[in-house]
C-alpha cells in the first residue's frame, strides 16, 4: 500500500526539488583482467543491472526506472544483449537459422557483450552516467552453464566484465512466466524454452523444464555474484518501488 | 592440451603458422596437392572463413570498430565455428585436415595488441592441438619485402594501426610484424614448432615438409574409399 502510493508521489517530489543529488563515486573493478587500458578511477557513473527471463517485466521495470532517474536529474543509457552495431546483426540470423554450435555462439555473443562494453558501458559511466543494462554476462552464463559448458572457461571469457554496482534478478516462476508470455505472444521463443537442448519434444513441458534450470544456474551463481534477488511476482508498482529505494542507495555509495 | 592423435581422433591436422610473406600459404597448397594426388581424404582451411562470422569481421575491420577484445573475440568466434563445424568432424571422419593458420595466429597477435595471454589461451582451450604446426621462419627483412616491394595498399588491421606505433601503414606493419615474429619464437618450443627456413628456394621447403609429413603420419591409413 505505502509502496503503491510512493510510486505516484515520488515522481512529483523529485520534480519540485531543484537540487539534484550527486552520486558518490565508489570504486570500481573487473571481475578478472579486465579491458586493457582503462582507468576505473575514470569511471564515476553507476552501472546497474537488471535481469530475469523473458517476461519477468524486466524492459518495464527499466522503462520506469529511466523515468525516474531522469526526473531525479540523471543522465541514463541502456544497454542489453544482442545490440552492438558490431554483430548483433550476424548474430540474429545465427539464431533464427540455429546453424551455429554452442562454443561458436557463446564466443559470438561475448563478442557482443564487449563490443558494447568498450564503447558504449565505459565510455558512458566515464561521462557519469546511470547505465542501466537489461541483462548482463551472468544470463550469458547462466544460458552455458545449462548447456553443460565449463564454467572455468566462462568465467576466464567474462572477466573483461566491469562488476556492476548492482544487480537485480526478477524472479518469476516457470508456471507465471508462461502465462505472461502468452499476455503478450502467440507462441513460446523456441530459445527461451531451450528447445535446441532437447528437454522434452513438448514446447511447453520443454519450456517449463528449461527455466527450472535457468532459474537453479541463477540461484548458484548468485552465491558467487551476489545479486539481489527480487520477488518479481508482484505489481510493476511495488517492484519499482523496492528497486528505487535500492537504486538511492546505490547513488549515495552504500 | 593434447593433440588430436593423443586424443585418439582417426583424423590428423597440420597447421602451418609464421609472418605475411613468410610463404607458408605457398607450402600448405603444394602440400595440398601432393597429398590429394595421392588420392588421400585431405580438406583445407583458412583462418577467418566461417561464412556467417566473416561479414560481422569484415564490417568490424571496414568500419575499424575493432578494439583488441573484440579483435581476438570475433576471430575466436570464426575459429571455434570452423572447428565445431567442419574441423572437428572431419577430423572425426579420418581426414588429414591442413589449416593454414591455427590458434597460434591468435596467441601472437591479440598478445601484441594487448590482451592478457592467460586470457586468449583460455578462450581457445576448446581447440586440440595440431599433431603437426610447421613454422615458417623467414628473416624479417625477406618476409616484409615480399608484401611490402609491390607497395600495396595495406588495411588497417592488418598494418597494426589500431597500435598506434607509426602513423605510417609501412612503419606500423614493419613493427607490428616483428612483435609477432617474437611472440612465434617465444612459443616455438613450447608447442613443439617444426621450423622450416623460410628463406630457402620453395621447392627445398616443400620437399623437407614433405618428408616431415611422411614420417610422422602414416598416410597409407588416409586413402579415399574407390
Amino acid at each position: 500500500m505505502s509502496a503503491t502510493r510512493r510510486s505516484v508521489a515520488a515522481p512529483l517530489g523529485h520534480l519540485a526539488e531543484r537540487r539534484v543529488l550527486v552520486p558518490k563515486p565508489t570504486p570500481k573493478r573487473f571481475y578478472s583482467h579486465g579491458i586493457p587500458g582503462i582507468d576505473l578511477e575514470k569511471l564515476t557513473g553507476k552501472l546497474i543491472v537488471i535481469e530475469g527471463a523473458d517476461g519477468s517485466g524486466r524492459s518495464t521495470q527499466i522503462a520506469r526506472l529511466v523515468q525516474w532517474l531522469e526526473g531525479c536529474g540523471h543522465a541514463t543509457v541502456q544497454v542489453g544483449l544482442k545490440r552492438s552495431t558490431l554483430v548483433s546483426e550476424e548474430l540474429e540470423q545465427a539464431k533464427q537459422g540455429n546453424i551455429l554450435s554452442h562454443i561458436t555462439m557463446s564466443l559470438f555473443y561475448a563478442t557482443d557483450f564487449a563490443d558494447q562494453l568498450e564503447n558504449i558501458i565505459l565510455p558512458a559511466l566515464k561521462a557519469g552516467f546511470m547505465v542501466l543494462a537489461d541483462r548482463y554476462i551472468y544470463t550469458l552464463m547462466v544460458r552455458d552453464l545449462v548447456r553443460s559448458m565449463d564454467e572455468v572457461w566462462l568465467k576466464n571469457l567474462y572477466g573483461i566484465a566491469l562488476v556492476p554496482d548492482a544487480v537485480f534478478y526478477l524472479n518469476v516462476s516457470p508456471e507465471q512466466l508462461v502465462q505472461r508470455n502468452f499476455l503478450k505472444n502467440q507462441t513460446l521463443d523456441y530459445w527461451e524454452s531451450g528447445m535446441d537442448i532437447g528437454l522434452s519434444r513438448d514446447m511447453f513441458d520443454c519450456f517449463l523444464q528449461y527455466q527450472a534450470l535457468v532459474e537453479k544456474q541463477f540461484r548458484r551463481l548468485q552465491s558467487t555474484y551476489g545479486f539481489t534477488i527480487i520477488n518479481g511476482e508482484r505489481s510493476a508498482e511495488d517492484i519499482n518501488a523496492e528497486l528505487q529505494e535500492r537504486i538511492e542507495s546505490v547513488l549515495v555509495g552504500k | 592440451m593434447k593433440t588430436f592423435a593423443e586424443l585418439n581422433f582417426p583424423g590428423r591436422l597440420v597447421a602451418v603458422e609464421g609472418l605475411d610473406g613468410s610463404g607458408k600459404s605457398t607450402q600448405i597448397y603444394l602440400l595440398k596437392r601432393w597429398l590429394e594426388l595421392q588420392s588421400l581424404k585431405v580438406f583445407f582451411s583458412e583462418w577467418n572463413s566461417s561464412d556467417l562470422v566473416k561479414n560481422a569481421t569484415s564490417k568490424g575491420k571496414k568500419r575499424e570498430l575493432l578494439t583488441p577484445t573484440t579483435f581476438s573475440l570475433i576471430h575466436a568466434t570464426d575459429f571455434a565455428d570452423r572447428y565445431e563445424r567442419q574441423l572437428v568432424p572431419l577430423l572425426r571422419a579420418g581426414y588429414i585436415v591442413l589449416c593454414d593458420r591455427y590458434i597460434f595466429t591468435a596467441f601472437a597477435r591479440d598478445t601484441v595488441r594487448g590482451c592478457p595471454p592467460k586470457w586468449v589461451r583460455g578462450i581457445y582451450n576448446f581447440a586440440a592441438l595440431p599433431d603437426l604446426t610447421f613454422f615458417f621462419k623467414a628473416d624479417l627483412e625477406v618476409s616484409l619485402h615480399r608484401i611490402l616491394d609491390g607497395r600495396p595498399e595495406l588495411k588497417y588491421f592488418e598494418a597494426g594501426m589500431d597500435l598506434r606505433l607509426s602513423a605510417d601503414p609501412y612503419e606500423s606493419f614493419r613493427i607490428f610484424q616483428g612483435r609477432i615474429l617474437e611472440q612465434y619464437l617465444a612459443m616455438s618450443t613450447e608447442f613443439d614448432f617444426l621450423v622450416i627456413d623460410a628463406n630457402q628456394r620453395v621447392e627445398a621447403q616443400q620437399s623437407l615438409v614433405r618428408q616431415l609429413v611422411s614420417g610422422r603420419i602414416n598416410l597409407s591409413k588416409y586413402v579415399l574409399p574407390k
